[in-house]
């Protein structure tokens, strides 16, 4: 059974023009890039309808320091359709201070290749 | 937390208001200028300015070539502070600054109340405020539920509450746009962004990251025209605006939600440089500068969103670190060679810093234009000219000059320009 060829838009996100780029494709398969206007925006293309990847940034709840919540960062850019899985898992964390920068606060539970890292120092109170 | 190492002294080199990036940064330039004794000043528990809340990454690509969160640019900074053994005195709020450079402050910490310092030199590095409401006139009731994106920022990053269930905002600058993302991650349903002008205000990287990641509608050309409830937020009236920006209120539409996120720009923290009776730039709001980012009272510096909104940090530091290592020239020297030509923004541009600057030195312009433009120049009078594929007012633009570009010149007074072949 073969996929029908669709067209997926995307905006390109290398400059501020916004080239509005369409990728034509059965599915990964790519057969045509039109609307981009630099290299930049066809490689945007390619990884953003293949690959794409986030970094999820955001804040735990944290006992016995100086701060109500620690922000954090996942180490590296993950896929993009994960992000919400791993909020979720966040969401059950609870760090206790003293925590400092790079401290890794969730280990590569979902095996995405990143673990979640502290961004900031917390003192214990 | 109190953060200073050693009883504050009576007298000080240099004395920076305000902790954020600007004042780190300042300080840490009239150190490098050979100032001794430096102090800041921040009315927060600890310096870092807003960059705590901002838990996002996309700083310091310029200054440190690496992505970094708001807090983790921060604290970067707060060490090289700290190992610079640079005074910090926080919980203390600048409440005035006299004509000889007497910086009164009232602190909370313990032993300092009410106290006086004389400084060398002033840098102003306050920051800037929010628009609220009243910058805008939105009619209607007045109910709960009325907020700026930067105060639901520090609810949710710091404090770790929400602002409410169903959320609108207003604005699509950057930090609109970062908090749609940030309240549907904390669960909470964000209708839509609402934009007055016809093009977006934020980073494309942003309007794709944050809306069309979650599927957050962003509607252009609309504004918000009345606030209804009469305890809490119920529900706003959005209707699109005319070619004159008047909204159309015939075609108006009610979003029920029980929150309204202003996110509508920032204006220049700049009550005590009005105090001081320092000159201010109508269009950026905030104080003229020279090329050494003085302000119009000799030894009273300023530097950061003070003197014009940033969207890049790093731009904050490279300009702070100026005018610090200035002001501890100041301090050190009393006085700093004048500059002898004007910039004067003139078609299409908004505005141009510092607003003047001097043939014998390097400088760099930071500049914005008025309305998006593809292919154009920035120039300077006929000495100089940058070519540009695109020029958009939401970002800032950097210009370096040379003394070789201008040589010969011998006017006063230098228009900037945006040309369109
Ligand atoms: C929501 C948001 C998102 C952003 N995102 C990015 C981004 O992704 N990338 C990027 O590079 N930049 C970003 N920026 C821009 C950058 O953070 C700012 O340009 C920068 O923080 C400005 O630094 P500042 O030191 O001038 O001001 P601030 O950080 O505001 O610091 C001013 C300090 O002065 C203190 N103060 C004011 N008045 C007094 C007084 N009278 N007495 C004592 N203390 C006083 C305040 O408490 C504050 O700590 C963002 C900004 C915001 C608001
Ligand atoms: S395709 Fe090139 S020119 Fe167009 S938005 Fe992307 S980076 Fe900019």
């Amino acid at each position: 059974m073969s996929v029908p060829i669709t067209v997926t838009k995307y905006l390109c996100i290398g400059c501020p023009l916004g080239c509005s780029l369409e990728v034509e494709h059965s599915g990964q398969q790519i057969h045509d890039i039109r609307g981009y206007q630099c290299k930049r925006g066809k490689d945007f293309a390619i990884s953003e309808h293949t690959d794409p990847r986030r970094t999820l940034t955001t804040t735990v709840r944290v006992i016995g320091g100086t701060e109500r919540r620690l922000p954090v960062k996942t180490e590296k850019p993950i896929p993009r359709d994960k992000v919400l899985r791993l909020r979720d898992e966040l969401r059950r964390v609870t760090v206790k201070a003293p925590i400092r920068t790079g401290d890794v606060i969730l280990p590569d539970v979902l095996g995405l290749g990143s673990a979640v890292v502290a961004t900031r120092d917390i003192k214990a109170v | 937390m109190n953060e200073i190492h050693r009883p504050l002294r009576p007298e000080y080199d240099v004395v920076v208001v305000g902790g954020g990036p600007a004042g780190m940064g300042a300080a840490l330039g009239a150190r490098e200028a050979g100032a001794e004794r430096v102090l800041i000043i921040d009315r927060e528990k600890e310096a870092g300015g807003i960059l705590w809340q901002c838990i996002h990454a996309g700083f310091g690509l310029h200054y440190f070539k690496e992505e970094l969160t708001g807090p983790e640019y921060a604290q970067r900074f707060l060490k090289q502070v700290e190992e610079a053994a640079i005074d910090v005195v926080t919980d203390a709020f600048v409440l005035d600054i006299d004509r000889e450079l007497n910086v009164t402050l009232i602190s909370s910490a313990e032993g300092i109340g009410m106290r006086t310092v004389a400084a060398g030199a002033v840098v102003l590095a306050m920051g800037a405020r929010e628009r609220t409401r009243g910058a805008i006139h939105i009619p209607g009731t007045r109910p709960a539920g009325v907020l700026t994106a930067g105060l639901a920022q520090k609810m949710v990053n710091i404090m770790g509450c929400l602002p409410g269930r169903r959320a609108v905002i207003l604005g699509s600058g950057d930090i609109g746009l970062i908090m749609a993302r940030r309240l549907t991650l904390e669960g909470v349903e964000v209708c839509g962004v609402y934009e007055i002008m016809p093009y977006a205000n934020g980073l494309n990287r942003n309007i794709v990251q944050c809306l069309h990641d979650y599927d957050i509608p962003l509607t252009l050309s609309h504004t918000v025209i009345e606030i209804h409830g009469t305890h809490r937020v119920e529900k706003v009236t959005v209707a699109p605006v005319d070619e004159n920006l008047r909204p159309i209120a015939s075609q108006g539409r009610d979003i029920p939600c029980d929150t309204l996120l202003l996110a509508i720009g920032l204006i220049p923290e700049t009550e005590l440089a009005r105090q001081l009776a320092i000159r201010i730039d109508r269009v950026t709001n905030g104080p003229v500068v020279s090329s050494t980012m003085e302000t119009s009272m000799p030894g009273v510096f300023a530097c950061g969103n003070v003197v014009h909104i940033h969207d890049l940090v790093d731009f904050v530091t490279e300009e702070s670190l100026l005018a610090g290592r200035n002001a501890g020239t100041y301090a050190i020297k009393g006085q700093l060679s004048k500059d002898t030509i004007a910039l004067v923004p003139g078609e299409g541009i908004s505005y141009c810093v510092p607003h003047t600057i001097s043939p014998d030195r390097e400088h760099t312009i930071y500049l914005r234009v008025r309305r998006p433009q593809e292919r154009c120049s920035i120039v300077l009078g006929d000495l100089y000219e940058r070519r540009l594929r695109y020029a958009f007012p939401a970002e800032m633009i950097r210009l370096q000059i040379k003394p070789e570009h201008l040589q010969g010149f011998e006017g006063t007074r230098l228009p900037v320009e945006l040309r369109v072949p």
